[in-house]
């Protein structure tokens, strides 16, 4: 892989923690500059000046992180465009102000639970995508049986696939005899509060797609078919 | 109002606005992209035939309003839920004095809330009395993500807020609308969290509070909360438009909230300028959840009419003729008289 495309690819492991979604996926990735010499220059771009700053921070500051762990990148510079915190933002990035040293007064201690807040979030609607992925599969089965329903009986798509990475994520197992329906720390549900735990998984997971469905179409109306960085998926070999 | 198949909907918009924010009015850059992130919104959301010119859309005037919800629009009332945005624009994004004037000339068609902002402490709880006297206030709009100075946000269980809301109280102004914005200090948490809002609406059981964007983008923890306390309540500002772009989603969004705080306690808002409420109130009559849904019943006429006007009307007590009137659902299963039972689910 040329670096052009190891830089994008490690750009492809900065995810959008509120829509659990890779950034390069989303199209927030405007520009990709590499030199020969191994500097390398991002912008990254959000659907409205107005999204939030601390999401907008972790993405841009994460993407500064997962470039400057390359082996062979010298200096790194990753700026946001067009935010209200713009100017914030790319002068604590640029300086390595960290988050506190970013927002001064508006910072407390850490972003780490907002992370963990939506790592959770992630879970829950991948676990509810593959129950209800059943549910719809097998009319005749009930919402209370839901809570049987073990890793091994789901068939192997997709949606098994994500539940998995969500599931090491939060550090749970992922055996076949594992349980899908549980809370964050991997504790089932009584069979009376089987059919309660599911909607609430079911409104988390239409949450997080509606917002990902507009986050996408207001980047498309904002910037219109302004190009983005792109790598074509032939470029990409991915190491084993 | 509006009639479909001899059928008649009374319309009250629980959300509009009379804005200005062409770029004389424009304090900084910020005053342009609120607009624009508005624009936006706009442009995405709305048919192709609704969609206005920006320069349309930077400020409309009070003929227009009129014409847009009241001749065109079907609605019989409508509700200025103005934000100051004193930090982006000169005279701030809501034009008050032209608001209250036609509110003042229509009093049978527009109603005029007004805002305030806890951070102005005592000077602020002076001019909310004089406020509540001058305008005859029913109603606030608060929007949590305004900026004041060095702050940015501030959040509805914060100490001072809580000495407005015993003003309100005391005031007669009932009716509480929230809208969640983003940037809340500390940044540490998420900024659309309604937890707040779950709070004051337990420690003022006598205030109303209606919640715009039914809580989006954070749905799941607004219903649950309202679950739990009757006098939450879900306006569909922003959420509506979705109904032309995305109605697989919207008939998500409507199924959750009918599920999680029954059919009494939702309000049809069109946020004009954002949208029109015209072709907003004709797709909603249509509407009905898409058949490869099942997990949800569907909409029943009664419920659309509830959602366009009755319920709204009944929280601001506008008349509405009687053979219009429908009576109250059940708590729904999961409601608020259940809600003990459900702890820890």
């Amino acid at each position: 892989m040329d670096r052009y495309s190891a830089a994008y690819h490690a750009l492809g492991a900065v995810v959008d923690p509120e829509l659990d979604e890779p950034i390069t996926d989303l199209g927030f990735v405007r520009s990709l500059t590499v030199t020969p010499s191994g500097n390398v220059k991002v912008h990254l771009r959000l659907p409205t000046s107005f999204c939030s700053p601390n999401f907008a921070y972790l993405m841009a500051s994460d993407a500064k992180d997962v470039l400057a762990k390359l082996d062979w990148t010298r200096r790194v510079v990753v700026e946001l465009d067009d935010h209200h915190d713009s100017a914030i933002i790319n002068a604590g990035l640029a300086s390595d102000a960290g988050y506190r040293g970013t927002f001064g007064h508006e910072a407390d201690e850490s972003l780490d639970e907002l992370r963990e807040t939506f790592r959770r979030k992630a879970h829950t609607a991948a676990m509810e995508r593959c129950l209800t992925g059943l549910l719809r599969s097998d009319p005749g089965r009930t919402e209370a049986s839901v809570g049987e329903v073990t890793l091994g009986d789901l068939p192997d798509d997709d949606a098994r696939t994500a539940l998995l990475r969500r599931r090491h994520a939060l550090g749970l197992s992922t055996a076949p005899d594992d349980l899908v329906l549980v809370d964050h720390t991997g504790r089932n549900y009584q069979p009376d509060a089987v059919p309660m735990a599911l909607r609430r998984a079911r409104s988390t997971r239409i949450s997080i797609d509606g917002n990902a469905h507009f986050c996408r179409g207001l980047l498309r109306t904002r910037y219109g078919t302004e190009a983005t960085a792109f790598v074509a998926l032939s470029a990409v070999t991915i190491p084993n | 109002m509006y009639r479909k198949d001899d059928t008649s909907y009374f319309i009250v918009d629980a959300h509009v606005a009379l804005w200005d924010a062409r770029p004389e009015n424009q304090r900084n850059i910020h005053g342009k992209q609120f607009i624009d992130c508005f624009y936006d919104y706009h442009r995405n959301l709305s048919p192709e035939s609704e969609v206005w010119t920006y320069e349309e859309y930077l400020y409309q005037g009070g003929q227009r309003l009129m014409k847009d919800l009241f001749d065109d629009g079907y609605v019989d009332h409508a509700i200025f839920q103005p934000a100051q945005l004193g930090e982006f624009y000169y005279k701030g994004f809501g034009q008050t004095d032209e608001a209250f004037e036609l509110a003042s000339q229509h009093p049978d068609k527009l109603t005029y809330n007004h805002n305030f902002d806890p951070r102005n402490g005592e000077v602020g709880l002076y001019q909310l009395r004089e406020d509540a006297k001058k305008y005859g206030l029913r109603g606030v709009k608060l929007y949590t993500a305004e900026w004041h100075g060095e702050s940015r946000g501030w959040r509805l269980d914060d100490p001072w807020a809580y000495r407005y809301f015993e003003a309100c109280r005391e005031l007669g102004i009932r009716n509480i609308h929230v809208h969640k914005g983003p940037t809340i200090r500390p940044l540490d948490r998420d900024a659309f969290d309604v937890a707040d809002v779950d709070h004051v609406a337990s420690d003022f059981t006598d205030l109303n509070f209606i919640v715009e964007h039914c809580g989006l983008p954070r749905l799941e923890d607004f219903c649950w909360i309202a679950t739990q306390e009757p006098n939450v309540y879900a306006g569909l500002a922003v959420a509506i438009p979705f109904i032309h772009t995305r109605p697989k989603y919207f008939a998500q969004i409507m199924g959750e909230l009918l599920y999680w705080i029954g059919e009494d306690r939702i309000f049809f808002s069109s946020d004009y300028a954002l949208w029109t409420p015209r072709w907003l109130i004709e797709a909603f009559v249509d509407f009905n959840i898409p058949a490869d849904l099942g997990e949800y019943p569907p909409i029943t006429t009664d419920q659309k009419k509830k959602i366009l006007g009755l319920n709204a009307a009944k929280l601001y007590d506008i008349p509405v003729p009687a053979e219009l009137q429908l009576p109250a659902a059940d708590e729904t299963p999961v409601g608020p008289r259940g809600a003990d039972n459900l702890v820890g689910a």
